[in-house]
Formats: C-alpha cells, sequence, structure tokens
C-alpha cells in the first residue's frame, strides 16, 4: 500500500528526531485524560505511539484514496446550484465522508468534544499528507482553526452545541472575514451586526472570496460598534440557513475543489464569540495564526507532490542518450527542490513547536495552578520567549513555505518541459493550486511585514544566538562558524535600517527576512545533521549557498538605496486618468 | 430495525509483495517471508456490514480462524468499526482445507447465534478457492448469494442484491438469514479511525498476552500467571480482550476438523507459463467482423 507518511523519508526523520514525548507531555496534563476516554493515551510512549499510527493511517489513505480523485476533482470544481447549495465536487464529498469516517477532522480538539488532542505539530504533518494528494481538501480538513478558535473563546454552552459536530466532521465551517472592500485591511469591514430588544444578534452584509463559505458553521467578523477601525469589530456565528444566501462561487485559477463563495447575510440570526470588540484583534488574529501555519503546512505538500513526480520523470525521461537527471543543469535543480522542501518543512516545525509551547505556557500562567513565585516568573518568561518567536516564525513560515511551494511547482514543470505544460501529468495542477498559497490568509508582502518586525526586534538574533551556544561535534563546528558570522552581519544592518524609519523597513523587509530565514534555516539544517549524515551533507550544501547569498543581501540593505521611492514616476511614470 | 451481522475473515500472506523468498523448496508457501493481511475482499465483506450498521443499526460481528496473530487483523477490524472480533483459533484445526475451515466458521457463527447476515469476501488471495463461503452457508442450512456487487435493499427480513456474474448480473431476492459473498467493487473499505486506532490498538486475545507477559519463561509459574489474568481481567473490564475460541468452545466434531476432516489432497503441483500464441488478422470490415466474432463465441471468450 502505498503511505504518504511513511513514504515521505523527511517527515519519518523528523517525526523520529524530534521530541514529541515533550509535546505529548504538554497536550496531556500529566496523563490526566487517560482515566476518563478510553482511548487517551496512558503515557507519553502511548501518545506518540498514537501520533504515529494516526499519521500512518491519513497517510495511506491520502496515498491510496484521496490523490486518486484529485484529478477528477480538479477538472469538475464546485457548483452553486439554482436553489442555492453549493455541490462540491464528488471526488471531494467522497474524501470528506471518508475523513469524517476516519474520526480525523477534531484533530486538536479536546477530548471532552470528542476530538484527538493532537499537538499543532502533527496536525501540520497530518495537513501536508493531506495536500500532497489533494491541496483543495486541505481547504477544508486544514480549517479545523475554526473549531479551535470556538474552543480557545467561545462560551461554554457553543462549544458544547458546535464542537462534537465538527469533531464528528458533521459540519464544516468557514472564516468569514473578507469583503469587497476589506482584504489584507480587515479593519474596512463594513458587514453590520445589530441587536434586538431581546439581545439577539444579527447580521447584515456582503462577504466575498470564503473559502467553504458554503459550510455550516460560520465565524463572521461584522462592525457591532458605532465606532470604525479593527476596535469596532466582534467575532458572531452563524448557521448556514435561509439567511445566508451563496450568491456566487468563483472561478479560480487552482484549488477547484475547494469552493471559494459570496456570501449575502440579510438579518441572519448570529452567536456573539467571547467579548465585544476583541473580534478582529484578538480573535481573528489567532484565527489567522492558525491558518497560516495551515498554509505553510499546504504548501509544503504541493511542492512535495510536485518535487515526486519531477523526479521521477528525470530518472526515467532520455535525452541525448541518458536519464535527464544526469544533465548538470536537471540535477541541481532536482537539488535544489529537494533542498528547499526540506528546509521549509523544517521550519514549519520549528513554527509548530514554538505555538504548542506558547500555548501551554500561555495556559500554565493563566490557570493559576503555579503557585511558587519564581516558578511563575520562569514560567512566565518563557511564556513571553515563545510567544514572540510564534509571533516571528508563523509569518516567517508561511512567507518562506509557499514562496518556495511555487517555486518548486515552477521547476518542476521545468524538469518536465513540454510533458510538464500538458494536462497529462499532474504539476500542472500542483503549479495552479501553488499559486494561491502566498496569497490567501495574508500575502507575502502581509507576511514580511509581520516577520520583519520580530528581526528587527532581536528575537532572531536571540536564536541564533542560542543555537550558536550549542554543543556542537567537530564536523559541524565550522558551519556553525560561518553562520555565527552570518548572524553578525545581520545584526550589524539592523542598527543602520532602524536609523532610515519604517519605510524603509518595509521596502527592504524582503530582504531582511530573506537573510533571517537562510540563518535560521541554516541552524535548523545543522541541528538535523547532528542525528544523521546525509542532513550533514544537506546542512552543509545550503549554507555554502546561502552565505553569499546572505552577503549580497546585507549589502543591499545596507546599501541606503530609496530609487523605489524616489525615481517611481521618472521609471514607472503615471497612470493616465482618462 | 437493526441486523446482526457476522463477517468471515482471513489474515493471508501479501500476494502483491511476492518477492524470491516466497516459495520454500517443496512448492509451498513460505508464509514468514511474506507480510501478512487482511485478505482484501474481506475488507470489502466488513465494509459492507459497516453499511448496513450505519443504515440500519444493528451489530457487526467479525469471526477470523488461524494462528494467533490472526488478531492482527482482528485489531483492524475493531479499527474500522466492527462490535466484537472472536479469533477462533486450535492446534486441531490446522491443515484444514476448505471443508474443515467452513465447518469450523459455521460453528462459530452458530455459537454467535443471534445473526441474520453473514458476509465473507468472495476468495481468500491465498487459495483463490472461493468455496468456504459457500460451503459455510449449506453447513448452516441457510440460503446464500454470491458475488454481491450492490445491496439493493434490504426490508421485512428480505434481502435483494445485485450479483455480478461475470458478463451481466442478476437481482436476487432472499429471505433472512443468508450468507452472502462480496467482491471488491461493492464498496471502497473505510479507513481505520482515529479514536478507535487509539484503542483498540491495545485490545489481545488471552492467548496474545500470556505470549507478551510469559515471554521465554514457563506461563505456568504461579507469579506469571497471576499477572497474565490480571492483565486479562483489566482489558475484559475495558472491553479490549478478544476472544478466543477453540474447537470444544465451539463444539465442533473432531472428525470434521483439521486433516481428518480434509478430504482435499494436493497430488501434483505443476508450475505453467503462458504463452502468446502469435496473432491473427482480419479485415475491417463487416465481414472480417463477424468472422473475428464467430472465432472468439467457438474459442469461447465471448457467449
Amino acid at each position: 500500500m502505498a503511505n504518504f507518511f511513511t513514504d515521505n523519508q523527511d517527515i519519518v526523520f523528523n517525526f523520529n528526531t524530534l521530541d514529541l514525548k515533550r509535546l505529548a507531555d504538554i497536550m496531556e496534563d500529566g496523563y490526566r485524560f487517560s482515566k476518563e476516554y478510553d482511548y487517551a493515551p496512558e503515557d507519553a510512549e502511548d501518545a506518540v505511539d498514537n501520533y504515529r499510527r494516526i499519521l500512518t493511517m491519513i497517510g495511506e489513505l491520502s496515498a491510496e484514496f484521496i490523490e486518486a480523485n484529485a484529478e477528477d476533482a480538479d477538472r469538475e470544481g464546485s457548483h452553486l446550484q439554482p436553489d442555492g447549495h453549493v455541490k462540491y465536487a464528488d471526488g471531494i464529498a467522497k474524501d470528506l465522508d471518508m475523513l469524517a469516517k476516519a474520526q480525523v477532522m477534531g484533530f486538536t480538539l479536546p477530548y471532552r468534544f470528542g476530538g484527538l488532542n493532537c499537538p499543532n505539530l502533527i496536525y501540520s504533518m497530518a495537513i501536508e499528507i493531506v495536500s500532497r494528494a489533494d491541496a483543495s481538501l486541505m481547504n477544508i480538513f486544514g480549517l479545523q482553526g475554526i473549531a479551535e478558535t470556538v474552543n480557545a473563546y467561545a462560551d461554554e454552552e457553543i462549544k458544547q452545541q458546535y464542537l462534537p459536530q465538527f469533531a464528528d466532521g458533521k459540519v464544516t465551517g468557514a472564516m468569514v472575514l473578507t469583503e469587497p472592500d476589506a482584504g489584507s485591511d480587515l479593519q474596512a469591514v463594513k458587514t453590520r451586526a445589530y441587536q434586538d430588544e431581546n439581545g439577539n444578534w444579527y447580521i447584515n452584509g456582503v462577504k466575498r472570496f470564503i473559502t467553504n463559505g458554503c459550510g455550516e458553521v460560520l465565524l463572521v467578523l461584522a462592525r457591532s460598534e458605532e465606532r470604525a477601525g479593527g476596535l469596532g469589530l466582534s467575532l458572531f456565528l452563524c448557521e448556514k440557513g435561509p439567511h445566508v444566501k451563496i450568491r456566487r462561487t468563483e472561478d479560480k485559477l487552482g484549488i477547484h475543489g475547494s469552493p471559494t463563495c459570496e456570501i449575502f447575510f440579510e438579518d441572519t440570526p448570529a452567536k456573539l464569540i467571547g467579548e465585544r470588540q476583541r473580534g478582529l484583534v484578538t480573535y481573528v488574529m489567532s484565527l489567522m495564526n492558525g491558518a497560516r501555519v495551515g498554509i505553510a503546512a499546504q504548501a509544503v505538500g504541493i511542492a512535495e507532490a510536485a518535487y515526486a513526480v519531477a523526479r521521477d520523470f528525470a530518472a526515467s525521461r532520455k535525452q541525448f542518450g541518458v536519464s535527464i537527471d544526469q544533465l548538470p543543469a536537471v540535477r541541481d535543480m532536482l537539488m535544489e527542490m529537494k533542498i528547499a522542501i526540506e528546509v521549509s518543512r523544517a521550519l514549519l516545525y520549528e513554527c509548530c513547536w514554538a505555538v504548542d509551547h506558547e500555548r501551554w505556557y500561555l495556559w500554565q500562567t493563566e490557570s493559576g495552578k503555579i503557585t511558587d513565585k519564581d516558578k511563575l516568573k520562569e514560567v512566565k518568561n518563557e511564556s513571553r520567549k515563545f510567544k514572540r518567536l510564534a509571533a516571528m516564525l508563523t509569518p516567517m513560515a508561511k512567507y518562506y513555505c509557499t514562496e518556495m511551494c511555487n517555486k518548486v511547482a515552477f521547476d518542476a514543470i521545468q524538469v518536465l518541459g513540454g510533458s510538464g505544460y500538458m494536462r497529462d501529468y499532474p504539476v500542472e495542477r500542483h503549479y495552479r493550486d501553488a499559486r494561491i498559497t502566498n496569497i490567501y490568509e495574508g500575502t507575502s508582502q502581509l507576511q514580511i511585514v509581520a516577520a520583519v518586525r520580530g528581526v528587527a526586534s532581536g528575537t532572531a538574533n536571540k536564536a541564533f544566538d542560542e543555537f550558536s551556544a550549542m554543543d556542537w561535534p567537530e564536523e559541524l563546528k565550522d558551519l556553525n562558524e560561518t553562520l555565527k558570522s552570518s548572524a553578525a552581519q545581520l545584526a550589524d544592518t539592523l542598527p543602520f535600517v532602524k536609523q532610515q524609519g519604517t519605510e524603509y523597513m518595509d521596502l527592504y523587509g524582503r530582504k531582511i527576512v530573506d537573510v533571517a530565514c537562510d540563518i535560521y534555516l541554516g541552524y535548523l539544517l545543522l541541528r538535523q545533521a547532528k542525528h544523521s549524515e546525509r542532513k550533514q551533507a544537506v546542512a552543509r550544501r545550503f549554507i555554502t549557498t546561502a552565505t553569499p547569498r546572505i552577503s549580497a543581501n546585507c549589502d543591499l540593505i545596507k546599501s541606503g538605496d530609496k530609487s523605489t521611492f524616489d525615481q517611481f514616476d521618472t521609471i514607472v511614470g503615471k497612470v493616465e486618468q482618462e | 430495525m437493526g441486523y446482526n451481522c457476522v463477517v468471515l475473515t482471513k489474515q493471508v500472506p501479501d500476494t502483491k509483495a511476492v518477492t524470491a523468498k516466497a516459495m520454500k523448496d517443496d512448492g509451498t508457501v513460505n508464509r514468514a517471508a511474506l507480510p501478512a493481511i487482511f485478505n482484501p475482499e474481506d475488507l470489502h465483506a466488513l465494509e459492507e456490514a459497516l453499511m448496513i450498521k450505519d443504515q440500519y443499526g444493528g451489530t457487526v460481528t467479525v469471526i477470523t480462524m488461524g494462528p494467533p496473530n490472526a488478531c492482527n487483523i482482528l485489531r483492524d477490524a475493531y479499527e474500522r468499526g466492527a462490535d466484537r472480533c472472536i479469533l477462533v483459533s486450535d492446534r486441531r484445526a490446522a491443515a484444514s482445507d476448505t471443508l474443515a475451515t467452513s465447518y469450523i466458521l459455521s460453528c462459530a457463527v452458530r455459537k454467535v447465534g443471534d445473526f441474520d447476515i453473514v458476509l465473507c469476501g468472495r476468495q481468500a488471495i491465498d487459495g483463490d478457492t472461493a468455496q468456504v463461503g459457500p460451503q459455510a452457508a449449506e453447513k448452516l442450512g441457510i440460503p446464500q448469494i454470491t458475488y454481491l456487487e450492490e445491496l439493493v435493499s434490504l426490508n421485512n427480513n428480505h434481502i435483494v442484491v445485485r450479483r455480478n456474474v461475470g458478463n451481466g448480473w442478476e437481482l436476487v431476492q432472499s429471505k433472512l438469514p443468508v450468507l452472502i459473498t462480496v467482491i471488491d467493487s461493492a464498496n471502497v473499505p473505510r479507513s481505520p479511525a482515529a479514536k478507535r486506532i487509539m484503542k483498540y490498538k491495545k485490545a489481545r486475545a488471552a492467548i496474545e498476552v500470556k505470549k507478551e507477559i510469559a515471554g521465554e519463561n514457563n506461563a505456568d509459574d504461579p507469579e506469571i500467571a497471576k499477572q497474565i489474568e490480571q492483565k486479562c481481567n483489566e482489558l475484559k473490564a475495558k472491553g479490549l480482550l478478544i476472544e478466543h475460541w477453540n474447537l470444544d468452545d465451539i463444539d465442533a466434531d473432531l472428525q470434521w476438523c483439521g486433516r481428518d476432516g480434509s478430504p482435499t489432497k494436493v497430488h501434483r503441483i505443476q508450475a505453467v507459463v503462458l504463452k502468446g500464441e502469435g496473432h491473427k488478422q482480419f479485415e475491417p470490415s463487416e465481414d472480417g467482423v463477424r468472422e473475428l466474432v464467430h472465432e472468439l463465441i467457438e474459442e469461447h471468450t465471448i457467449g
């Protein structure tokens, strides 16, 4: 049986070398749940064994069932019926039925709502595996952050009502945020929420580009207050029904299996999630951060799928008397693709690690369980550290993985040449599916704005110092020195950037984040290299090629060149007004 | 109303994973060299039973006859949704042919008792006989419908099945109880379910517990025996003790079991190599086609 978990040596390597027992300890809180739920693990070993078995099951389901449906789902797409109902592609409907039966639609939800209580890291592995089979299915399977948001912020009554249905796969959800005039800028949301004399909430307005907007449970961002801006917005839960009208589904470049809906809310009954005014600033930010990690995982999955096709093709396609993977140019492309996927995966898991720890330390500080003063101080410090790290790594991973995915899918077609451009091979689908990943849940440009703050504030360099101070074996010491001097180069450019002001920082944001990513990834590979000789070769190759790139980027950042502002009108010119 | 389904399953060597070591020098299957799997068509029988349960309610009981490690497919069956799993294992059942096997299984089904539908895969990939299901029906004295491709309806104690007869299909109605054999185009077996995996991975038959705890030591040692008993009780309390029946438990008549109950004798094994016999061309005309069809009918390829 084919299996997208067990056949993927790099995921398995990560699974075996990351300290998953530590994550299990965090999630299982002393393994107290096993007394109440017969499927909850009794100890760390039991929990990690569960993770492995769940991923093995999903790996087989993805490789044997979901992937076989993917091409047809892409061709068929989803369709708005005359009665206002959205029909999923046949393959997607079958996949969802299978996933519900496989009990994986409440991946991270607590046991008490029927969930699997898995850490984010394991969920991200699962998302990658599913996305490799069908990227568009991820937009429903990977939307479990909606249930997570309900779990984190809604009243107990709402949780009891909806979360078991999510876990059973009886309902799916949608994040209903975007409007025609509020995309990246969600503070401009116009959809209104009002209360009747009995205090019941209702929603009016139009939402656009809503992934799985035909889902049964909608989390809607709406203006509940008279004031403008983000603090006028609250988050509501609406159910699919006669007051929710799907007006159209979009005709898109890729992810055809995932319906993208325009929704008209007409006096739709709604329930307030959490507190008023915290809709955007707290809940949606948290929801979006979870979704960003999910998209990063989706991107790695698409890249893996495209690479696998390219790798096989290059080994069997003969030109000039040899298989084309013998030709230097193709060989180099394949190697770059392979390394790009592995470093992206390492960054994704590092990010998940930080997110899982951030949540745990936050929960510990808020639970009131820790009474010892020194202990509490220590936990609070850890909490702050992981909060800062997650705030930087989430946009970094989203940015890096999705850009990587586009590049790998692009190059996969290149390896296949004319055949890759044809629909006979799946790489053209991977390429189309890849294109949305660096757009939705915040474009790359927005991720950079978020990530560069973390780099500029010293979070990145602090992490580099910690890496650098680790105990490195003799054969890796030179690489640590190389990375150390690159980190010093970055540290050296930051004061200059800050001096130039915010606009300059945003102008060179991408370069700054690229440098930080290159160094971070170098360290992640170096850490992996402790466990395997192959990874030593990967680390050496990556750091060797990254070092001149880092220097060049630093030079450019420090150049002070502001021609993008100064010469825009001269070079680009103005748009002619009619 | 619900229907009680009993599914007969077999653990088989994975014939898709055949290597040079797959056959012993004497021409028999080297089971140690092949991974053991759930017989593929039995998974379709299990799925059909689970679909009946989903739609009408009732129970799904899975029985397998085999060595203790056949518990692997029983755990798999639990993980996919079975309510009850039973291992029929007894040294005296070794070397049973299809006749003895179907007798033993029919005894086990009788012991389960209150059943409406017995489901089997059409055939197992190791023997490919397709005899055990039909013979079990005869021994149970119930009607049988082979080659189920679609369950058309189920009500008022009647079942209507579309059976695939190779070059077409038949709609067959039967009263319950009935035995049905299922082919692979009938359905897509569901995946094992995550929460059930987490729970039932711990399911064990007593005979496995004994092996796990005693290891190389003497299982009759009072201290070890006590540990084994304790563990079995723990498992039982959690619904994780796989039932194990031997031939006495199912009131089997020993003369119909094992070697004594197996009239099948392997007379000779011959390696057959199929060779292409050249080709023949026909004119692309009405006459040519007629000639082609005629020849195919004469050779019993079609018709």
